[in-house]
């Protein structure tokens, strides 16, 4: 069974999202996500400073089944992208709450409304099998 | 056995002297600076070396020509003999592109036939031969979208629609053209949820990109409503001709609302396919985008055939190569279809939808689950491999190995990426009985072995020349070429 950390919002695309003390937020792919792409061969960032809304395509995660979009969980301004992920696309896959984070935004006011907790992340998994 | 690089067979001193002499000719006329100063790190081999070599790697293939290849999508069909042997006719072969149009009548004759023929099976009023392979029909018909809206001074249309069940082209053609992708999503039968394209049409929709039958393996039902839809929006609709074979001589995409259509010449018309090509990926238009075909075109003129080119369309999205398109697979395509004929056209897809549906129920009663049950396959089919998967490990590349080891192709694996652990099955039309079954049979026997012993089914490929290749660490570390260990000195 997939990982899914409580303390953590989550998307119906899979992608988990963590409210830091700084007003930002840092943003990746949940484990059953990672699982199901199997090992990751790239990852594609966006450049720091870009503005997005919630559900745009922000980043590219391509394995060797597949290349998928990532969405943006909310709306706001790229800070920063995960640097690692240029040379060790696998840290998502061994890692994908921790050193394998995609970017961090600065989320636009009120705008992680609407996401899901755990339980209910988890639940929505659970459905699927 | 692995058969050594040619370069690992290499013995300094050894050669071919009747391929390389021991003498290498002078090149006194080039200037010093530009000559070697030590000689290319070729291979050193005898003759009877290289026709081992190359005559053992030809008998390494895996082929059409040798195996049941039913990789979904892709349509791997007989390529006829007849086909290959009328293109090679000297009088083809030996032409020049730039010969003069009046030594070129015979082969001018064949490529404005072929367009007839074309715009016939598609009900379409135009056709381009130009584009050289299917990315660049795609190209060259969402160009021809752009071009359109542009014309008529609607500069803010630059949104394409395509669902999600789309080949990966799709997006990526349209991104190439300048537009936005607007993805839509797929209901739980297989069609396009047309409530959710109601709400994605606009004054910014350029057109939609759609495969019918699409790559679920299923006709799309709304095929009518789509059309009403983003025609009522202002924009055209775009016919990914990838699966044409399954509608051949049976159903017109101009008659389904479709204003531009590409055709892989490669899968329904059975020119050879694979290997990076050349390929042919023809265009064919309904009336108000005929302006805006790729050049040049065979036309009639003075009782003969001539090329149109810049100065008699001038409205054209131009000229997507040097010459146009790749020949001697377009007179492949000519002669498959004139041995078939109209009638033999519809028994091609006739016989492709019988092998799907029948290979379909065949592993339905076998106990496999397809990806929609309750609909028919088109001329190919889904099948999940999820359950398996589950319960033993084994998992839908797992089975693709083992399934080489059986003497079948894979058929495609992970796509589309909405069925999980899926294989996309398309037998095609050449395939007899005994062969589906063979295939049906080889299939229940991995399932067998997965639920016995899913370690054996992970070990697969046993009986092929290489064995489980790490792709991940191939695409992490792309690396083509073979290198020297020791490099030439300078």
């Amino acid at each position: 069974m997939s990982d899914v950390p409580s303390g953590l919002k989550y998307t119906r695309e899979h992608e988990w999202l963590r409210q830091e003390g700084d007003g930002t937020v840092v943003v990746g792919i949940t484990d059953h996500a990672q699982h199901q792409l199997g090992e990751l061969v790239y990852v594609e960032l966006p450049d720091a400073g870009r503005s997005l809304a919630a559900g745009d395509a922000m980043a590219v995660v391509e394995s060797t089944k597949a290349a998928s979009d990532v969405y943006a969980p909310v709306a706001g301004a790229i800070v920063e992208v995960n640097p690692a992920l240029a040379s060790e696309p696998e840290l998502v896959n061994s890692d994908p709450y921790g050193r394998g984070w995609l970017v961090r935004l600065k989320p636009a006011a009120g705008s992680t409304d609407g996401l899901m907790d755990a339980a209910a992340y988890g639940a929505l998994l659970a459905a699927d099998h | 056995m692995r058969e050594p690089l040619i370069f690992e067979q290499s013995r300094p001193g050894r050669r071919a002297p009747s391929q390389a002499p021991a003498t290498p000719p002078a090149a006194e006329d080039l200037p010093a600076g530009l000559l070697r100063r030590a000689p290319p790190p070729l291979p050193e081999v005898s003759e009877l070396q290289v026709v081992r070599h190359f005559t053992r790697l030809s008998q390494l293939n895996f082929s059409i020509d040798t195996h049941f290849y039913p990789l979904g999508s892709c349509t791997m069909k007989y390529n006829p003999r007849a086909s290959n042997k009328l293109a090679m006719l000297p009088g083809f072969l030996e032409r020049h592109p730039l010969e003069p149009e009046s030594h070129a009548q015979g082969v001018l004759e064949c490529l404005y036939e072929l367009q007839e023929m074309l715009k016939a099976v598609t009900g379409m009023c135009g056709v381009s031969l130009t584009p050289m392979a299917g990315a660049q029909g795609e190209f060259a018909g969402v160009a021809m979208i752009r071009a359109y809206h542009l014309a008529r001074g609607d500069t803010e249309r630059n949104q394409i629609i395509v669902p999600d069940a789309a080949h990966g082209t799709n997006p990526a053609t349209a991104t190439m053209c300048g537009c936005e992708v607007v993805e839509i999503p797929t209901g739980p039968d297989g069609d396009v949820d047309v409530q959710a394209l109601r709400a994605a049409v606009g004054p910014r929709t350029a057109g939609i990109m759609l495969t019918n039958p699409s790559t679920l393996g299923v006709f799309e039902r709304g095929i009518a409503d789509i059309a009403d839809v983003v025609h009522a929006a202002g924009g055209l609709l775009y016919y990914d001709g990838a699966n044409l074979n399954a509608i051949l001589g049976r159903a017109l995409p101009a008659a389904m609302g479709f204003d531009v259509v590409h055709i892989n010449l490669h899968k329904t018309f059975s020119t050879p396919h694979g290997g990076g090509g050349p390929g042919a990926g023809i265009v064919a238009v309904t009336e108000r985008l005929e302006p805006f075909l790729p050049i040049p075109i065979v036309g009639r003129r003075d009782g003969g055939y001539v090329w149109l080119a810049e100065a008699d369309r001038p409205r054209s999205i131009g000229r997507l190569s040097g010459f146009m398109g790749n020949t001697g697979i377009l007179l492949r395509a000519y002669v498959y279809m004139r041995l078939l004929g109209a009638e033999g056209m519809r028994r091609v897809s006739g016989y492709a939808a019988l092998n799907a549906n029948y290979l379909m129920k065949r592993l339905a009663a076998a106990g496999f689950s397809p990806a929609y049950p309750r609909r028919r396959a088109s001329h190919e089919f889904i099948i999940s491999l999820k359950d398996i998967a589950r319960d033993t490990g084994v998992n839908a590349m797992d089975f693709a190995k083992a399934l080489l080891d059986r003497g079948f192709h894979a058929p495609t694996t992970y796509f589309p990426l909405l069925v999980p652990e899926c294989l996309l099955i398309e037998p095609t039309e050449s395939e007899a009985r005994q062969e589906l079954d063979a295939f049906a049979q080889a299939m229940v026997e991995v399932r067998d072995l997965a639920l016995r012993d899913a370690a054996e089914v992970k070990r697969a490929p046993v009986t092929t020349p290489v064995r489980r290749l790490d792709d991940v660490r191939a695409a992490r570390q792309l690396d083509l070429t073979w290198q020297s260990r020791k490099p030439p000195q300078e």
